[in-house]
């Protein structure tokens, strides 16, 4: 047992058991209200996490833009969200007529519980963690296809045609982009032997994302096209589909689809830093492992300021050009990186720093190869059908008489 | 080990439950006046014209079973990928082999068209 | 009763109670969810057995993959929240009576066997384990024929389910 400054919320959880166990409950009575407790906190904070979030997004945005962000309600208008939270609780509901009831308003619910439920297997620090279930990654996994389902059950219920297509088209879009995803995350797998976030994290003495860099550039661009974000998002095109599958969404319920894509889009960053960056570890992370926490969140930050810069820098896809990449170019990467990574890591590991430099040397193989192929397809030349004409350029010969 | 998944089931109830005690709250907060024309389906301004509910076309489900097959076979090669170390490579190449039917039939999925968007 | 059997029970009476709802919700979407809820059960009655990794390929296969491919394939009928008729029709006594039978052969067959006394070999601590499951589905000595068979029945899948739904060619 470490002492409280170096591990206070273990140090706290072993204080409460003794009290309430002082209480004279049942050891499985004090199991169950500790559970209860971590589980009611995390999920309480990651909700409430949020409020930060679309401050800092806003802000960060404006600045890519070339505004100002908010700035007006507090300093730096950190105070903005709390005063758009209380407008957003005092909207009114509008159903609209003949929706599915049930689907229709259990759909927010289910979107926001599918990104928290990522939060019960990531470990913020070497002690400090949700659980380390032995199955974690692949939880990570199901939970994506719940937040299908939370799309599936918000487009059927809302009896409107736009809200259909969109979450039609979303469903199509999100299973697609699972596929690399679920491939690119068996190379983390086979470097680490294991399938415990944790004990993925303790395997990196190399981050993954030297040893595995392709497999770490799909996991990022698929992450973020599973949330549904610029410039993956098909799912709200606006000049298309109305608003996609929340066309008729209104007041929180509404706001629950935000908090769930912002929520999203924090989660997968602190996916990729757990899975990629090495997550807690650092520097004396292992005796202090308060420490741990710092580290993540910094890398964390990184890799989310990443994910804004790619919203709010990159135009948005076509879908069947969205579709193509992620079929014609993601997958086969995927499962190429995932056949060499199989052939070149079991020679060599014995030695630890070859390997990494031969998985490195092999991956940086298999992204040249790749990106000048799809290079060379995408710069294919198109045939010209018509010359381009100007427009609205005064011809020589029908010049106005001038008066004299 | 039981413990891990009872803490995965209260912290899905709970984080079902937060959201939907926001809603709750929100809608106790919130004006009610319903009237049929905020009501009606939300499209151009005109009104809808037939059901919401339509027939979609075969691209969707094709794509919906090319995903599944390719699912299945990656969850199937989760405890493949996990005994990766104490693997001989005869092994290791049983389970390349299962990745390379995978290729293939996305190959024939790639050369029929399938993965067109139409 | 343990807190373990309790759980057991309200998942299992949770489960039965959407898989009947499946078999009579009137609309054919309503079916459909009725099942993700009951697949859902299904996921956790595993979790109560400590069997995670079944309990998470629940979810991924049959709730994120199977149910979609089953929603998609209901829009592709037509009328999807029309009543499709009545729920029963004449015979259903018979298919009552056959379904009892059946049942009461199975009760039969089942308590013959010696399966239900012996006691459940105990998890090892830090969950079943993956690694030999996985070993076993590589070995020549284990399952490496139905694994790989298992590969080659859902690329034939893939490629049935290309043929059907694809446009008709002319030829």
């Amino acid at each position: 047992m470490l002492p409280w400054y170096q591990d206070p919320v273990n140090f706290i959880a072993a204080w409460l058991r003794t009290v309430l166990s002082g209480w004279g409950l049942a050891p499985g009575a004090v199991d169950f209200i500790l559970t209860f407790l971590g589980a009611g906190i995390t999920a309480l904070l990651g909700m409430l996490w949020v409020i930060f979030l679309i401050w800092y997004e806003r802000k960060l945005i404006g600045r890519i833009q070339d505004r100002f962000g908010p700035n007006r309600v507090g300093p730096w208008g950190i105070f903005q969200p709390f005063a758009d939270m209380l407008k957003i609780f005092v909207k009114e509901y509008i159903t609209p007529a003949g929706a599915d009831r049930v689907p229709y308003n259990l759909a927010p619910i289910l979107s926001v519980a599918s990104v928290l439920l990522i939060w019960a297997v990531i470990p913020f620090t070497m002690t400090i963690m949700g659980v380390n279930l032995n199955v974690g990654l692949l939880l990570i996994i199901a939970s994506g296809g719940l937040s299908v389902l939370a799309v599936l059950l918000a487009g059927w219920g809302s009896n409107n045609k736009f809200a259909m297509l969109g979450g039609f088209r979303a469903v199509a879009q999100l299973i697609s982009y699972e596929v690399p995803m679920v491939v690119s995350l068996l190379i983390p797998v086979i470097l680490s032997g294991s399938l415990g976030v944790n004990d993925i994290v303790k395997a990196q003495n190399i981050p993954f994302l030297v040893t595995a860099p392709v497999a770490a550039l799909i996991f990022f661009i698929s992450s973020v096209a599973e949330s549904g974000r610029s410039p993956f998002d098909l799912v709200e095109a606006e000049s298309e589909l109305v608003a996609g599958f929340n066309t008729e969404y209104s007041g929180l319920k509404f706001g629950m689809f935000y908090v769930a894509e912002f929520l999203h889009a924090f989660t997968i960053s602190l996916l990729f830093s757990t899975l990629f960056l090495g997550g807690w570890r650092g520097p004396f992370a292992e005796q202090y492992p308060l420490l741990g926490f710092l580290y993540l969140g910094i890398k964390t930050f990184v890799v989310y300021f990443v994910v804004i810069l790619f919203r709010g820098s990159l135009p948005r896809f076509r879908i069947d050009q969205m579709m193509d990449l992620n079929w014609k170019l993601l997958t086969p990467m995927a499962l190429v990186s995932l056949i060499i990574t199989a052939l070149v890591a079991q020679p060599l590991v014995s030695l630890p720093w070859v390997q990494a430099a031969a998985l490195f040397a092999a991956n940086a193989a298999i992204l040249i190869i790749f990106m000048g192929w799809a290079g060379r397809k995408v710069s294919r030349k198109r045939p010209i059908v018509g010359r381009p004409r100007p427009l609205a350029v005064p011809h020589p010969d029908d010049h106005m008489p001038v008066e004299p | 080990m039981l413990s891990d998944w009872l803490y995965v089931g209260v912290f899905f109830l709970i984080a079902m439950f937060l959201p939907g005690a926001a809603i709750f709250v929100a809608g106790l907060l919130a004006p009610k006046k319903p009237n049929p024309i905020k009501n009606s389906t939300y499209e151009c301004g005109i009104e809808t014209v037939g059901s919401a509910w339509v027939q979609f076309k075969a691209q969707y489900y094709v794509y919906t079973l090319v995903f599944l097959v390719f699912d299945v076979e990656t969850v199937l090669l989760f405890p493949w990928a996990l005994a990766y170390n104490r693997l001989t490579m005869f092994a290791i190449l049983e389970g390349l082999l299962f990745v390379v039917i995978l290729l293939g039939g996305l190959l024939y999925a790639w050369r029929k068209g399938a993965l067109e968007w139409v | 009763m343990s807190a373990l059997q309790i759980i057991f029970l309200v998942i299992g009476a949770l489960t039965l109670a959407s898989a009947v709802m499946v078999v009579t919700a009137r609309k054919i979407m309503h079916a459909a969810l009725w099942l993700v809820l009951a697949l859902g059960g299904v996921a956790a009655v595993f979790a109560t057995l400590e069997a995670s990794f079944f309990a998470v390929m629940q979810v991924v296969v049959y709730i994120g993959a199977i149910a979609i491919l089953i929603i998609f394939a209901v829009m592709l009928t037509r009328k999807v929240m029309e009543d499709t008729g009545p729920q029963v029709n004449r015979s259903w006594p018979w298919a009552l009576l056959a379904c009892l039978g059946v049942l009461a052969g199975l009760v039969y067959l089942l308590s013959n066997w010696g399966g239900f006394l012996t006691a459940a070999r105990a998890i090892p601590e830090g969950g079943e384990n993956l690694v030999q499951f996985g070993q076993a589905l590589t070995s020549p000595s284990g399952f490496v024929v139905p694994f790989e068979v298992a590969s080659i029945l859902l690329v034939a899948a893939l490629v049935g389910a290309i043929y059907v739904a694809g446009e008709p060619r002319e030829k």
